[in-house]
């Protein structure tokens, strides 16, 4: 095993370029945080970009920030904050789950593994926010993609395309984001005691009506107790997250609980312990817990994710909680990933697809990591991959379904 | 047509003409083929009426199942293909091909689902942009992208053209309000990408699809979020003795961390055009004009709106109206909303531009727009998304002056020159088309373009799907397919490590 850390997109290049023509696969890490995702890389030699590192421009009043790929993300998320803005997309830290330490993580991998949080349902993920890259594809070629504007339909997204690619088409070395204002304030309505079923129809009740929530979010019993250190009493939480300026937080609240309250008693947390209690539910910390068990992330329609949840429990034990108004669930396996059934319920509740993000490395050698796809659909990203990575020398394998 | 090369007409396709519409009628019985030359003068052109040419042959297929059989028989016999909504685009996208089949997607007109809870519905690519808000708003939803043509423009064509309107900045493009379509590709496999829920589960082949012009595959299902509409709006109206000025304010108020639903400037011949056409009380006196629209809560809504006042009058602004009713707010959009017509009752043509660029840069792009204004002595007035820097230069000429549309055309290039000297991009929201398509090299390189047709390549290697779009020059898959190999030592080799 060999590593490269090439400090600049020059140098990523020429290894890329040597690698394509001696056919060498090659392992593409940023600091590695999710590195365990997937079916595990079997390559010679890695590249690692965690040298790739630096802002490159960061312009607040345009909303526009570009950065080298291996900057780390706690630096760029502390970078906006000092100027009260955000990646709203609220990218997610895989690490605690994996059993890594918190707060690593690059703009890349964000980019590569197409991080969201739960502001997805109203905000969108890293694709609905990168505006342009510059990558070297497999081929050894260095190219651009997209620019530094909003609003920008010049040829094809390409930045999209590498959105949640896993490193296998291309390597970004240089990426530009939009940028938004952080909200100036946040509060959480709680509603207490709710069923996976009531508190679908609730969260799908909250999510029509003008509040313009930025999380719906259910926290069933299994699961309540760990978040916020135990401060929730023992009973199931459906939160609801409002963010804004101070008079619109108190209004849509108010507005809220209204419409809430014939669904059961309610508690609003305040902007600290919502703050800690979104971050909680973003990085999965229920399921945080030092082990390897599986853990499947689904991404269903969003009144269909307790009803495979439901299906599922008849064959296998697991303990689940939902984000995204359901649409979003966690699931922890108390034994094997049941991977098959799972699937077939997924495809009976409407489609959707679902991801073994944990599991051991002998596991997710042998159950697709990913959702494999109907043989058209397939076909065609493989075409794809083809197009970028003809010597499949870019993490070989690591999505591969079969 | 001025000087625009189109790919040569395949001269066995012409010859096989009579054929392909006896076996087009056998896949779409019924009405669905037309084939007389004054039946198809109605589909010559698109938005971008500079530019006509007739098709082999139109066909509007009902079904998917028709859609897939056409393109797989196109496919097998190497004829082309150039699909088509409801023929708005502004860049000719739309453009037909003498040998190709124009696919005209307009009797795919029907909602097929409204599914509330999960804020969805599920649409076939004929419908009407705001006809999947009208479906929707009893229940006080809409669907948020809202391209000016949105009474005619076709949810599939919104996906080919990755729409956007006066509310992108906050509400986002069609790529971000899109959550599934189901699509043909050019050998007639049909596929889903996407659904009711979140993002894919393998490559994001839906980001790919949105804003590939035609190119890539035919769009037959749309999955759209919608959103609940918001409680208020409210709008003001400022008035700036200066651009540089107006952009000031912009930016102070996205500084300010206000996204505003809307926010558009229109400069002084802009102004003028559209008082004198809709008489929406408009200050002549100033050089520019801001609207600024605030959406949501109604405690949100009244608290920002003051900051936004504020921030007007510490950049200097003469005037600044606060809409009291949605009257009013409406009558501050008048103008506006008329402005293209406007501009084409003071001159004989128009041709509207559609560059991007960063918003800080407006003072000089416009600057250099009068320049460039004398240089071709045509002049110009402008719209502005000031919000996402989205900037539509209307250049006055006359079509029956002898060279005067060729000087526009020249004009436009060069104002789209600048705004990729600037750090922007050849086209906001129109799209490349035919338009802009030889201009593509200003902002990409031949390396940036291959690895885009890459992308052609594995939708439609044999480019049978809208060709002469989009890209300057169409290099053939296989000869991209060459790889320059690189051999040699390992370069900065570092030491083992496990």
């Amino acid at each position: 095993m060999t590593t490269s850390t090439p400090d600049s997109a020059a140098e990523v290049l020429n290894i890329v370029r040597w690698a394509a023509g001696e056919e060498v696969p090659l392992e593409v890490l940023g600091h590695g945080s999710k590195r365990d995702i997937g079916r595990p890389v079997q390559a010679e030699h890695t590249l690692d970009l965690s040298r790739l590192t630096g802002v490159t421009l960061y312009e607040p009043e345009e909303l526009v920030l570009s950065a080298k790929a291996g900057t780390p993300l706690a630096e760029i998320e502390d970078l906006l904050a000092r100027h009260n803005q955000q990646l709203a997309f609220e990218p997610m830290d895989y690490a605690p789950l994996l059993g890594g330490a918190a707060g690593r993580g690059t703009i890349g991998g964000a980019l590569a593994a197409n991080l969201s949080g739960p502001r997805r349902i109203k905000a969108g993920a890293a694709r609905d926010h990168v505006l342009g890259v510059h990558a070297v594809s497999g081929r050894g070629e260095a190219f651009k993609s997209g620019g530094r504007v909003v609003k920008n339909v010049t040829g094809y997204d390409l930045s999209k395309g590498l959105a949640g690619s896993w490193g296998t088409l291309a390597i970004v070395t240089d990426v530009t984001f939009k940028v938004l204002p952080a909200a100036e304030t946040e509060k959480t309505l709680a509603v207490i005691g709710l069923d996976d079923v009531q508190a679908a129809s609730a969260m799908a009740e909250a999510m029509s009506c003008s509040a313009e929530l930025s999380g719906a979010a259910h926290l069933p019993v299994t699961v309540v107790g760990r978040f916020l250190e135990g401060a929730f009493s023992s009973e199931a939480r459906t939160v609801f997250r409002v963010e804004g300026v101070g008079p619109s937080v108190d209004y849509r609240i108010d507005l809220l609980a209204g419409l809430m309250r014939p669904h059961g008693r309610m508690e609003v947390l305040d902007q600290s312990q919502s703050r800690t209690l979104w971050r909680e539910i973003r990085d999965c910390r229920p399921f945080a817990d030092g082990t390897s068990a599986p853990v499947w992330r689904l991404s269903v329609a969003p009144t269909q994710g307790h009803k495979v949840v439901d299906a599922f429990r008849r064959a296998a034990g697991a303990n689940a909680f939902y984000d995204w108004q359901g649409g979003l669930v966690w699931l922890r396996m108390e034994a094997d990933p049941e991977e098959e059934i799972l699937r077939e319920l997924i495809a009976y509740f409407g489609g959707g697809h679902a991801t073994l993000v944990r599991a051991a490395p002998a596991i997710r050698a042998a159950v697709p990591v990913f959702q494999p796809q109907p043989p058209a659909l397939a076909a065609l990203s493989a075409r794809l991959k083809e197009q970028f990575d003809p010597k499949n020398i870019l993490n070989p394998s690591r999505m591969a379904t079969s | 047509m001025s000087g625009l090369h189109m790919p040569k007409p395949d001269a066995e396709t012409l010859r096989k003409r009579e054929e392909i519409i006896a076996d087009m009628r056998i896949i779409v019985p019924g009405e669905g083929v037309v084939e007389a030359e004054s039946e198809m003068r109605a589909f010559e052109s698109d938005g971008l009426t500079a530019y006509r040419q007739l098709p082999l042959v139109v066909v509007l297929p009902e079904t998917v199942a028709q859609v897939s059989r056409i393109l797989k028989y196109c496919h097998e016999r190497n004829i082309r293909v150039v699909p088509r909504g409801s023929g708005t685009s502004l860049s000719g996208g739309a453009l037909p091909l003498r040998d190709a089949v124009l696919l005209v997607m307009s009797r795919f007109n029907r909602i097929l689902d409204i599914d509330f809870a999960n804020r969805a519905v599920v649409a076939q690519p004929g419908v009407t942009n705001l006809g999947i808000t009208q479906a929707v708003e009893h229940e006080g939803f809409y669907y948020a992208p809202d391209p000016s043509s949105q009474i005619a423009c076709s949810i599939g064509g919104n996906v080919a053209e990755n729409s956007g309107g006066v509310h992108c900045l906050k509400y986002g493009l069609t790529a971000n309000n899109i959550l599934g379509i189901q699509m043909v590709l050019m050998n007639g496999d049909v596929i889903r990408l996407g659904g009711k829920h979140l993002d894919s589960g393998g490559y994001d082949l839906l980001g790919l699809m949105t804003g590939s012009e035609g190119l890539l595959g035919v769009v037959t299902e749309v999955t759209v979020r919608i959103l609940k509409k918001p409680e208020t709006a409210r709008a003001l109206l400022i008035g700036f003795p200066s651009n540089e000025q107006a952009g000031q304010c912009v930016a102070d108020i996205i500084g300010a961390g206000i996204i505003p639903g809307g926010m558009e400037m229109m400069d002084r011949p802009a102004i003028h055009a559209a008082e004198a056409f809709v008489n929406a009380g408009y200050p002549l006196d100033v050089e520019a004009l801001l609207i600024v629209e605030l959406d949501g809560p109604q405690a949100e809504v009244h608290h920002l709106i003051e900051r936004v006042e504020a921030i007007a009058h510490m950049n200097g602004c003469t005037t600044s109206r606060i809409s009291n009713s949605d009257e009013e707010r409406l009558s501050f959009w008048a103008g506006r909303k008329a402005a293209f017509p406007a501009v084409g009752r003071i001159s004989p043509d128009y041709y509207c531009m559609d560059g991007t660029i960063p918003r800080k840069e407006l003072p000089r792009v416009l600057a250099g727009m009068r320049e460039l204004s004398e240089k071709y002595g045509l002049s110009v007035a402008n719209v502005f998304h000031a919000g996402d820097g989205n900037l539509h230069p209307l250049i006055l000429y006359d079509a029956n002056k002898p060279g005067e549309l060729e000087r526009a055309e020249a004009f436009g290039a060069d104002i789209l020159r600048l705004c990729v000297k600037v750090g922007g991009v050849l086209t906001g929201e129109h799209g490349v088309g035919v338009e802009k398509r030889d201009l593509m090299p200003e902002m990409f390189s031949e390396e940036d373009l291959n690895q885009q047709i890459r992308v052609k390549c594995a939708f439609d290697p044999n480019h049978l799907l809208n060709p002469g779009k989009v890209f300057p020059q169409l290099h053939r898959c296989a000869e991209l397919g060459r790889m320059h190999i690189h051999r040699g030592q390992v370069p900065f080799p570092e030491l083992e490590r496990f």
